[in-house]
């Protein structure tokens, strides 16, 4: 998950797990874990696909697969998202859980974090409930190494009664034994005594009632261990696909109801009520997790994390952590702006001059005027602009972003900021998906699976599209280049549009907050729900890897968008700029009836009409503003920003136009895709249809009230 | 016997918990990050606005909102 090609755009769209076997003979393992422990670059050694790690827990939103050959043979590999325990509080941990229990894998690797190792236990013995199967892979020792935290995994084993290897995730060498023991693990069987949590002496007793029953109706289907507990626990969530892997209800199956009521009442008579009975099973995983670390770990309690403390010092304190983050945000935004300067002037000429190239040889084999314009001023003019335009800010933004997220830093911003989201009734993980936002708005809305209360999701979904997107950055770029820093590439010059687009954004981040109050005092009614935010430990980014991988991602991504949604849109503008109905274009005719509407929001028919047509995708809105005007005026050779400003300027931009263009490409409905993330994560056509009236809404009126009073004064 | 509750504790203080007053999905959500009774917490840092506030549980750090962190009551 996270944002990559395959987890932004419409790969975003979950469409639920389809598991795929290549044979028959295919083991399926799934691969669980707390959030955060390395478990997703298990994944991506292992199978060689490329999901995204980022360090923070929430991460991993969906479940993704891949193929891991070893030995000769397949191995389905599926990445659960994190969770800390398998009684689920989250539509995420549902996930894990319900993959665990009732997609009936093969074997289970429960990846564990070296520096956490007790906590991370209680999965592994929750685990070990639902099936004997399991390996425990013990990952980033290295860093457990450097932190003096010793781990004696061969003690680990042998009270586990399950295999335990040792791995550093990053690298491939340790994870080869780690198949090696799951492959032996699923050949062989195991040594036949994992470990089994024990219960306080009443709990053991009802489960004794229960699990011969269980045993003798559906066999090895599921542990009856398990299933005991969960029947004792009365966990009516489970019902639905728990009939389902079953075939039966078995809430409803009258023999079994029989036995539960007798146990609950023999628990009654040891004092345990349903309420407590849970506690106690909680307490038994923890303290028992407690009791197996006991000699296996070795630490020093005193300076194993001080370095973590001195950075979350410096990080998240009263004086220093609003403005780290402030500075972060406008250095991050400095570099994109002046890195993708050079870059994109270089590919603007080269794929115009590509242009040129093209129009030559459509001469040369004499094409017709029409297949010309189609092709070369339609579709490839749009293609070119987007990609020497969007490119290369992506390109740097992205892996820098990704870089930040892979330290750890992105929860210390929801710590910091989560006061002020609680004032809105809001939850402070939603910085986190509003950080996930700034790269791809349908990524951010997934990532919204991480806040566990409903209402608090939904205001999170309603307002993630006012975080412009990188569909949207370099719009506001070049339109702040444009005009108001000015063309010349400088050291003032790029600085002063980072400050400007690091304002930009805190407009955005202060209406985030300002809707999300409304919407908690109106539609979204409620009060702040119960919040507990993992600050993971700080981890060294593998920076070269990151760079690398984000850039290549990041083309492929732009370049692919480019030919799916660009390429398209630039013919159907060429086609309304060409086809004529009465005395107009169509594009005349539609830009002329928006016009005066656009006009009052400090913009015209053109802009309007843009923004309408770039619904697809937030790229192709300048695109379609240049094409629409070079359409109705003379041809203008456009190589570079300055070209294009007066392009606009002939068109009757002035600096109203600019800002309120910008105000409105930050505030206007989300993007095609976005829709359909938010349809599918809600599950509802009126909240995705609020998703988009909301920020329109916003946008009318701030565009409206601003162009108004600018007016005024000039 | 000194019984408070956590939010009360100051950066740098250590307590064990005493009882979690704390009810449903919260109360379970702490229990399996290992939060029960006679865990020990250190109260480690205060966000800039106050609240929330990290403590160190079992090996981990976690936030929490000042309205969950009173209803634990620690010695």
């Amino acid at each position: 998950m996270g944002l990559t090609k395959n987890s932004t755009g419409l790969n975003a769209v979950d469409t639920g797990l389809d598991l795929k076997k290549f044979l028959p003979e295919d083991k399926v393992i799934a691969l669980a874990g707390n959030p955060n422990v390395g478990k997703s670059t298990v994944f991506n050694n292992l199978t060689g696909l490329n999901q995204h790690t980022g360090n923070w827990p929430g991460k991993t939103v969906a479940s993704a697969q891949g193929v891991c050959r070893h030995n000769g043979k397949n191995f389905i590999l599926v990445d659960l998202p994190g969770t800390y325990s398998l009684m689920p509080h989250s539509a995420e941990e549902e996930v894990a859980r319900d993959f665990m229990c009732f997609g009936s894998p093969d074997a289970a690797i429960v990846v564990c974090d070296a520096t956490c190792l007790e906590r991370n236990l209680n999965l592994v013995l929750q685990a070990l409930e639902i099936t004997p199967n399991v390996v425990v892979c013990v990952n980033l020792l290295d860093e457990a190494k450097r932190k003096n935290i010793h781990i004696d995994l061969d003690m680990l084993s042998l009270r586990l009664g399950v295999p335990v290897i040792g791995t550093i995730a990053r690298k491939k060498g340790s994870l080869n034994r780690l198949m090696q023991a799951v492959d032996t693990l699923i050949e062989k069987g195991g040594n036949g005594k994992p470990y089994q949590v024990k219960y306080d002496e009443h709990i053991e007793e009802a489960v004794g009632l229960l699990a011969p029953l269980i045993e003798g109706k559906f066999g090895s289907k599921i542990n009856p261990r398990w299933l005991a507990l969960r029947l004792l626990e009365d966990d009516r969530a489970l019902s639905e696909p728990l009939s389902k892997f079953l075939e039966v209800d078995v809430f409803e199956d009258r023999e079994i109801m029989q036995q539960l009521n007798l146990a609950w009442q023999r628990l009654e008579q040891g004092g345990i009520t349903k309420e407590n009975l849970r506690d106690r099973i909680v307490c038994a995983l923890v303290l028992t997790a407690e009791k197996i670390c006991k000699g296996v770990i070795t630490y020093d309690k005193n300076t194993y994390n001080s370095r973590d403390r001195k950075i979350d010092k410096l990080l998240t304190s009263k004086s220093t952590g609003f403005p780290i983050m402030i500075l972060m945000l406008m250095v991050v935004f400095w570099i994109t702006i002046s890195g993708a300067n050079y870059p994109s002037q270089a590919l603007a000429s080269l794929l115009f001059w590509g242009q040129d190239r093209l129009t030559d040889l459509f001469k040369y084999l004499g094409a017709p005027e029409w297949l010309h314009g189609a092709v070369v001023l339609g579709v490839y003019r749009v293609m070119a602009w987007v990609v020497s335009v969007m490119l290369p800010p992506m390109a740097i933004f992205f892996p820098m972003f990704t870089l930040l997220e892979d330290l750890g830093y992105l929860p210390r911003v929801a710590f910091n900021l989560d006061k002020y989201f609680k004032k809105c009734s809001a939850c402070g993980k939603q910085a986190l998906t509003m950080a996930m936002g700034f790269g791809c708005n349908a990524a951010g809305i997934v990532g919204c699976r991480i806040i566990d209360s409903p209402r608090e999701r939904l205001i999170a979904i309603l307002t993630n599209n006012f975080v412009p997107c990188n569909g949207r950055f370099p719009t506001l770029i070049a339109i702040l280049t444009m005009f108001f820093v000015g063309t010349a590439a400088g050291l003032f010059q790029s600085a002063l549009s980072a400050v400007l687009l690091t304002l930009v954004i805190i407009l955005g981040v202060v209406m985030t907050f300002a809707v999300s109050k409304i919407l908690s005092l109106t539609i979204l009614k409620g009060v702040p729900s119960s919040f507990a935010l993992e600050l993971p430990p700080y981890r060294k980014p593998q920076i070269g890897k990151v760079i690398v991988r984000s850039i290549f991602d990041r083309t492929l991504f732009v370049l692919g968008r480019a030919v799916v949604v660009a390429a398209p849109a630039g013919l159907v503008i060429w086609l309304m700029a060409n086809i004529t109905v009465g005395d107009y274009t169509l594009l005349a005719h539609c830009s002329n009836v928006l016009d005066p509407f656009g006009r009052l929001l400090g913009m015209d028919g053109v802009i309007l009409l843009a923004f309408i047509l770039g619904f697809p995708a937030n790229e192709i809105v300048i695109p379609i503003i240049i094409m629409s005007y070079m359409a109705t005026g003379t041809l203008v050779e456009l190589e570079d920003l300055s070209s294009l400003r007066q392009l606009l300027a002939d068109n009757g931009w002035t600096w109203i136009t600019a800002v309120s263009t910008m105000l409105f490409s930050l505030f206007h409905w989300p993007c095609s895709t976005t829709c359909l993330t938010i349809r599918k994560e809600t599950g509802s056509l009126k909240w995705t249809a609020i998703s988009m009236a909301v920020p329109t809404l916003v946008g009318l009126v701030v565009c409206f009230i601003f162009a108004n009073i600018a007016r005024l004064f000039l | 016997m000194n019984e408070k509750s956590l939010n009360e504790l100051n950066a740098g203080q250590t307590a064990r918990v005493k009882k979690l007053l704390l009810t449903g999905s919260m109360r379970r959500r702490l229990q399996d990050i290992g939060l029960i009774e006679g865990t020990e917490v250190e109260c480690l840092q205060k966000s800039p606005g106050g609240d929330p506030v990290a403590y160190l549980i079992r090996g981990a750090v976690i936030a929490l909102r000042s309205e969950d962190s009173s209803k634990v009551l620690v010695i």
